[in-house]
């Protein structure tokens, strides 16, 4: 097998702009696509701990959908199938001097559905992991739903939440390449054009794999960051011991000191 | 403890004016949990300024009535008024229907309640504790908020933990935040939901003193208790409830030395 150096090297240290475009386009779908689904994720989690039989139901079916079929058909059927169906098409919409395809809003909205749903459930399980007793006493001074959920509930559900979150996002970059089927040139499309006009397959796609790679391990010391941040900001890094840190949340209530 | 001389309400400006000389008016309340009856009309009048210690054996449904009172539980049947007014439901043609969720806030506001496991927002310090809801749901400046907060942990004698979290602060230390947390929203009652059942043996009286404190000061509360010489000593009626029933309603000397109840009589035996 000749592996061609030369070009290999140039390719991964000089990128062609419309490479780093790609690459680009991968950060922002990921980003954009995260955030909405999140944002999703958490409405879909208060809808299912709600008192409406039906609006549990909605959420329960959407999830199970979402869940249940492939990321890859979702994508499909979103832009091209709904088209296909004269049921919605996606135009371009013009910001200014943006203009954003219709493909691309097609792939964050299928990538953001589907996020939702995942979020969904981690959001719900961090909020179920709260003591019903925070509920209470926020309820007995006062306090509305809408504001003991934003001041009590959420922010201590947060640090159950944003481990899984962290992963949800790494799976999100990896996972964006899926809109390349709808002819979004993401970084993966990007790299197949190179590939059809040079026939360097091995090479570039050892190329993008270890762009990926280096998305994924760039996001992992963020994600670090974050959770650290996120630790000392509640008593639990306080008391626990830099072992106890890294063993993980959870065992936080143990550390507990004598006054 | 090291609570100063000046006396707890004064941080708050003292006690609130009361529209009416009966604070707590419950009448023949019934509650259920599933197919189990745990309230079997239960009546109990309690008026301003009064102490009343609510005892009895575990299941008598004497938890669960105290939570009926600012409506962390729903009732079935009878009614409840607090400060006058219907808790958790109002008036419709006659018909009782559930309140809106802000009315219900709003009512909770004037009703501070100790939980016995201190339930102390665990995020945030212990003045952050003290200063959250009159800051968020009353709209007191920052400020203002900071200087009642700080005092009133003061009081508790918690003046140099303002800044520490629940974890770092030992049962006893916890629930007197969780009092001074609650009397920061000034409220006209007080319930304590044993307050001293998840502490250590040492530090249940750092708390029964704050308490006691409360109710020298003129606070009106009703406390759900084990603690027997709080009952005979703070309490200006001690009231004993049996299989979701009221049993015995006397002030404490009556209670301890005659019980009219056979069952409070075997109770008494029992724990004295």
């Amino acid at each position: 097998m000749h592996f061609d150096w030369p070009f290999f090297w140039r390719y991964l240290f000089e990128p062609s702009q419309s490479y780093l475009a790609g690459l680009g386009l991968t950060v922002v779908l990921s980003v954009v696509s995260q955030t909405l689904g999140t944002a999703i994720g958490l409405f879909a989690a208060l809808a299912r701990l709600s008192r409406l039989r039906p609006l549990r139901g909605v959420v329960r079916a959407y999830v199970w959908v979402m869940r249940g079929t492939p990321l890859l058909v979702q994508i499909v059927f979103i832009y091209t199938g709904l088209a296909a169906a004269d049921l919605f098409r996606f135009h371009d919409i013009s910001l200014g001097l943006l203009t954003i395809p219709g493909n691309v809003q097609a792939g964050i909205v299928a990538l953001s559905l589907n996020e939702g749903a995942y979020m969904a459930e981690i959001i719900r399980a961090g909020i179920a992991s709260v003591d019903p007793g925070q509920t209470e006493a926020a309820k007995s001074v006062g306090m509305t739903y809408g504001l003991l959920m934003r001041r009590i509930v959420l922010p201590q559900a947060a640090r159950f939440i944003i481990p899984p979150l962290g992963n949800e996002f790494n799976a999100m970059l990896k996972n964006s390449t899926l809109v390349s089927v709808i002819g979004v040139q993401e970084l993966l499309l990007s790299t197949e054009t190179l590939t059809s006009a040079t026939f360097r397959v091995f090479e570039l796609y050892s190329i993008v794999a270890l762009y990926f790679l280096t998305l994924t391990t760039g996001w992992g010391f963020i994600q670090g960051f974050i959770e650290a941040k996120f630790g000392e900001a509640s008593a639990q890094a306080k008391d626990a011991s830099a072992v106890r840190r890294l063993l993980g949340f959870g065992r936080w209530r143990e550390a507990r000191p004598p006054a | 403890m090291t609570a100063s001389a000046a006396p707890l309400l004064d941080t708050i400006g003292g006690l609130p004016e009361a529209a009416v000389d009966e604070v707590v008016s419950a009448s023949d309340v019934h509650k259920w949990f599933g197919s189990l009856h745990v309230l079997k009309g239960v009546s109990l009048s309690v008026k301003r300024g009064e102490v009343v210690v609510i005892i009895g054996p575990s299941g008598s449904g004497k938890t669960t009535f105290v939570r009926c009172l600012n409506h962390l539980e729903e009732i079935q049947r009878g009614r409840i008024l607090v400060n006058g007014t219907l808790i958790g439901y109002r008036e419709k043609r006659g018909r009782l229907v559930k309140d809106s969720e802000r009315n219900i806030a709003r009512q909770r506001r004037e009703i501070g309640m100790v939980f016995q496991r201190f339930n102390l927002f665990n995020h945030m310090t212990a003045l952050g504790n003290v200063v959250e809801a009159p800051i968020r749901v009353l709209g007191m400046r920052a400020e203002e908020a900071a200087e009642i907060g700080r005092t009133l942990l003061a009081r508790v004698g918690l003046a140099n933990k303002a800044d520490a979290y629940p974890a770092q602060l030992s049962g006893g230390q916890q629930q007197r935040v969780a009092i001074a947390r609650a009397l920061a929203m000034k409220p006209r009652l007080m319930l304590f939901d044993e307050p001293t059942s998840a502490l250590d043996p040492e530090m249940i009286g750092e708390v029964l003193e704050v308490m006691q404190e409360l109710a020298r000061e003129g606070m009106t509360m009703i406390v759900v208790t084990h603690e027997m010489g709080f009952a005979r000593e703070v309490a200006d009626r001690v009231v004993m409830m049996d299989d979701g029933r009221v049993i015995e309603d006397a002030p404490p000397r009556q209670f301890f030395t005659s019980p009219a109840h056979a069952r409070a009589q075997s109770f008494l035996s029992k724990i004295l």
